[in-house]
């Protein structure tokens, strides 16, 4: 009879060790999968393309959209490769990124902050999707940025112009390919000093949100600094539709320029008004009086009709560029869907090629990696020359484009000329710049 | 001085549009009962009806200028509108060029025809419903009807310009310049004010009309079918909120929220004025348009930040408070 040596204690100290050995390579694989939020295991990765598809901006939303799907579909290898021919950096092939498929979702933002945040942690939590870009608003931009910092994942800004966005509320999280409105002042402010002189009194319309505030401010102090005076800044209501009342007393204000930080319905409701109240024909201190709107998009310019003629602004691109780079686009984008890109459609699709680069550069989809890699990115052949996404703001630094509405169009599509392009040198800026001061980048989240 | 009479103006032009969309709020009210919260959309596609018109006129045929390439580098396509080919370039760009005013003509029977099937179709199965029910459908089929005009013409605004010769400013006085489209939407919306008043004022069926507003029991003991009459009412006031839109193009672009810019304001109006009350409705937007004008001046919100935006609330707040039945209400009527 043999006795065996089985205790209580000692089935269970082995049953512990048995486990924790069996577990092991578990825990490994486990913490692996989890290294960062939505590590993609299969043959393709999940983009998530966070665009207003209801709402005031639905137009550049469904623009956003189109250049998203035609990005997916260079990235996978499809259509005539469109800007991977001319972008500087090579390491894009056309077989998706790292070697997986690309595959997108998309969420509608309805240029609502609340409504944006759920729809990219929707896209994140059930989609998952290991990227988030879109949106058409600063303030829509800002709360997603800072919706993907939380959540461990990147965020490629889409349209979003205020200073904000890559100042105070920045985060390690986010990258801004879109310029901003100091860089659309800086730019501005010696075209108009040759256009219109340097003694001008500018009155000044705000849009009242961040983006109005902040290109209200950056305008008004390159302005200054040229000579003009401000007269007045008024802010207006982000709901307001007639801007009669605003307009009427322009000018009698001793006001002989008028500037209007408005966007979207805005810009084309109070433009439309001041050209109404007759102020593009009118004479004050002794010369003609003129009308300025910082930020340009062709798609309002074709809201605004014939009132945009002569008007000065900035874009960020303008699909007339003849650089090889805007060429290629413009030629995919216009075969694809028969008519050329806005501004909102090329910042996203670079977006997402600069996004995917930065990946395959990496070697992988972690934030961090990606992160690292597009931070100090220098390149060029995306359409706006050569161009830095700087490290300590993740702003891109690149040529600003300084448009007049046409005169004489030639097209419904050619409704914008550029007057000068400005050099990416003139409209950096350091990065402890007090426009832009007051928030941190903090350390990247993989989630 | 100058400003002060501008901003008199300003306030008649927008109290101008206020009044046109609550008086046909008002007539709904008064005559079926119904609070309809689709009358901004109605207005919206009344201004929709001179974009529609505008396209139709501008319907094009297509030739190839081997001259001029597109954006593509294609040979471009020159598109010329039909009307000009048919009457020629110089009648045919002026036919274009008056778009606006020819809406006006075209919107009449469509709006009356939409207002129509509106309340014959939906509204009139919530005639015994309370008004919470009514506001739901009304406001449910207000969003329906801007969502299919943003999938018909898109989320951003579009131009219906005034004719030519009607654009540009009216020097009224020294220092005092002011739009003249403007001015002629004021004048366009005291005409139909005063055609509806006269309306109803003159003609047999506005009499029985007002008496079925005023005692619809009565009216129908006497063998009138006021049903009918009043179905017509709604026809007539969708008419009246389609031509203030038709004719508010020319002003601010027509977009798929402009109807919902309006609504809440114009319900405040038919408040202010009086429930039921069609001059009260009148008076008020007028009056509502002024102040709102004056609220928004420099001098005015340096001294009271925001109130440009609240004004229009606070007055009807204290209408309310001291006077429940609005400056023109009737007594006893939602008060």
């Amino acid at each position: 009879m043999s006795k065996t040596n089985l205790t209580r204690r000692g089935v269970l100290k082995s049953g512990a060790v048995a486990g924790a050995g069996v577990a092991l390579p578990t825990i490994f694989t486990a913490s692996s999968a989890a290294a960062y939020t939505n590590e993609p295991t299969g043959a393709s990765v999940t983009l998530g393309f966070n665009v207003p598809q209801t709402g005031a901006y639905a137009d550049e939303g469904a623009d956003e959209l189109r250049a998203y799907e035609l990005a997916v579909e260079h990235l996978n290898g499809g259509g005539d490769g469109g800007m991977l021919n001319t972008f500087s950096s090579k390491e894009l092939k056309g077989d998706g990124i790292l070697g997986k498929k690309v595959e997108f979702v998309t969420g509608d933002t309805q240029t609502k902050s609340d409504a944006a945040r759920a729809s990219a942690k929707s896209m994140i939590e059930k989609d998952g999707a290991v990227m988030i870009t879109g949106g058409s608003s600063s303030g829509v931009a800002i709360a997603v940025q800072g919706l993907c910092q939380e959540a461990g994942v990147i965020f490629m800004a889409g349209l979003t112009h205020s200073n904000d966005t890559t100042g105070k509320d920045k985060k390690a999280n986010g990258f801004r390919h879109f310029f901003n409105g100091y860089m659309s002042a800086a730019a501005l402010a010696p075209v108009l000093k040759g256009l219109y002189g340097d003694d001008r009194k500018a009155y000044h319309l705000t849009a009242d949100y961040t983006w109005g505030w902040t290109q209200q401010e950056s305008i008004a102090a390159a302005t200054e600094a040229m000579g003009w005076e401000t007269v007045n800044n008024v802010l207006t209501p982000l709901a307001s539709t007639d801007f009669s009342s605003y307009i009427a007393p322009v000018l009698n204000s001793g006001a002989d320029v008028l500037v209007l930080n408005h966007y979207g319905g805005n810009m084309v409701n109070s433009l439309t008004n001041a050209v109404q109240f007759g102020l593009r024909e009118a004479q004050a201190n002794g010369k003609n009086f003129e009308i300025v709107v910082p930020l340009f998009s062709r798609l309002m310019a074709r809201g605004a009709g014939e009132n945009i003629k002569g008007i000065v602004g900035s874009t960020n691109w303008h699909w007339s560029l003849q650089d090889e780079g805007s060429k290629a686009f413009v030629k995919s984008f216009g075969t694809k869907y028969g008519f050329p890109p806005s501004q909102a459609a090329h910042t996203t699709y670079c977006q997402t090629l600069l996004y995917a680069d930065a990946c395959q550069r990496a070697g992988t989809f972690n934030p961090c990696g990606v992160g690292e890699a597009l931070e100090g990115f220098e390149f060029d052949g995306l359409g706006n020359g050569k161009t830095l996404y700087r490290a300590d703001d993740h702003q891109c630094f690149k040529d600003v484009l300084v448009v007049k509405g046409k005169e004489n169009p030639t097209s419904e599509f050619d409704l914008l000329e550029v007057v000068e392009v400005t050099p990416a040198a003139q409209v950096t800026y350091d990065p402890e710049h007090p426009m832009f001061a007051g928030g941190q980048l903090g350390s990247c989240n993989a989630g | 001085m100058d400003v002060f009479l501008t901003q008199i103006l300003n306030g008649l032009d927008k109290g101008s549009a206020y009044a046109l969309i609550a008086l046909g709020l008002t007539l709904i009210f008064g005559t079926l009962g119904v609070v309809n919260f689709a009358h901004g959309a109605l207005f919206m596609i009344g201004a929709f009806c001179s974009v529609f018109l505008q396209r139709l006129l501008n319907m094009s045929y297509e030739t190839i200028d081997p001259t001029k390439t597109d954006f593509l580098g294609n040979p471009a396509v020159v598109k010329t509108p039909y009307v000009e080919s048919w009457f020629g370039p110089e009648t045919g760009a002026a036919i274009i060029d008056w778009s606006v005013p020819l809406a006006v003509l075209f919107a009449i029977p469509v709006m009356i025809a939409i207002g129509f099937i509106m309340e014959r179709g939906l509204i009139k199965h919530f005639y015994k419903r309370e008004h919470a029910d009514q506001i739901l459908v009304t406001f449910g089929l207000a969003i329906v009807l801007q969502e299919v005009i943003k999938a018909l013409y898109g989320a951003n605004p579009i131009q219906t310009p005034a004719p030519d010769s009607l654009s540009g400013v009216a020097v009224l006085a020294e220092g005092i310049v002011y739009p003249v489209w403007r001015i002629v939407y004021f004048f366009f919306s005291v005409v139909v004010i005063g055609a509806v008043f006269a309306f109803l004022q003159f003609t047999t069926f506005g009499m029985v009309v007002r008496a079925g507003m005023a005692d619809r029991e009565t009216v129908g003991l006497l063998g009138i079918d006021i049903d009918k009459r009043f179905t017509l009412m709604f026809g007539i006031a969708a008419g009246v909120a389609g031509l203030a839109g038709v004719m508010y193009g020319p002003i601010n672009a027509p977009n798929y929220h402009m109807g919902m810019d309006f609504l809440v304001l114009s319900f405040v109006v038919v408040v202010v004025g009086g429930m039921g009350s069609l001059p009260g409705a009148v008076a008020a937007g007028f009056l509502l348009g002024i102040l709102e004008s004056f609220a928004s001046m420099t001098v005015v919100t340096e001294i009271i930040p925001g109130i440009n935006q609240i004004i229009i609330y606070l007055v009807a707040i204290i209408i309310l408070l001291v006077r429940p039945r609005g400056l023109m209400g009737r007594k006893g009527v939602m008060e």
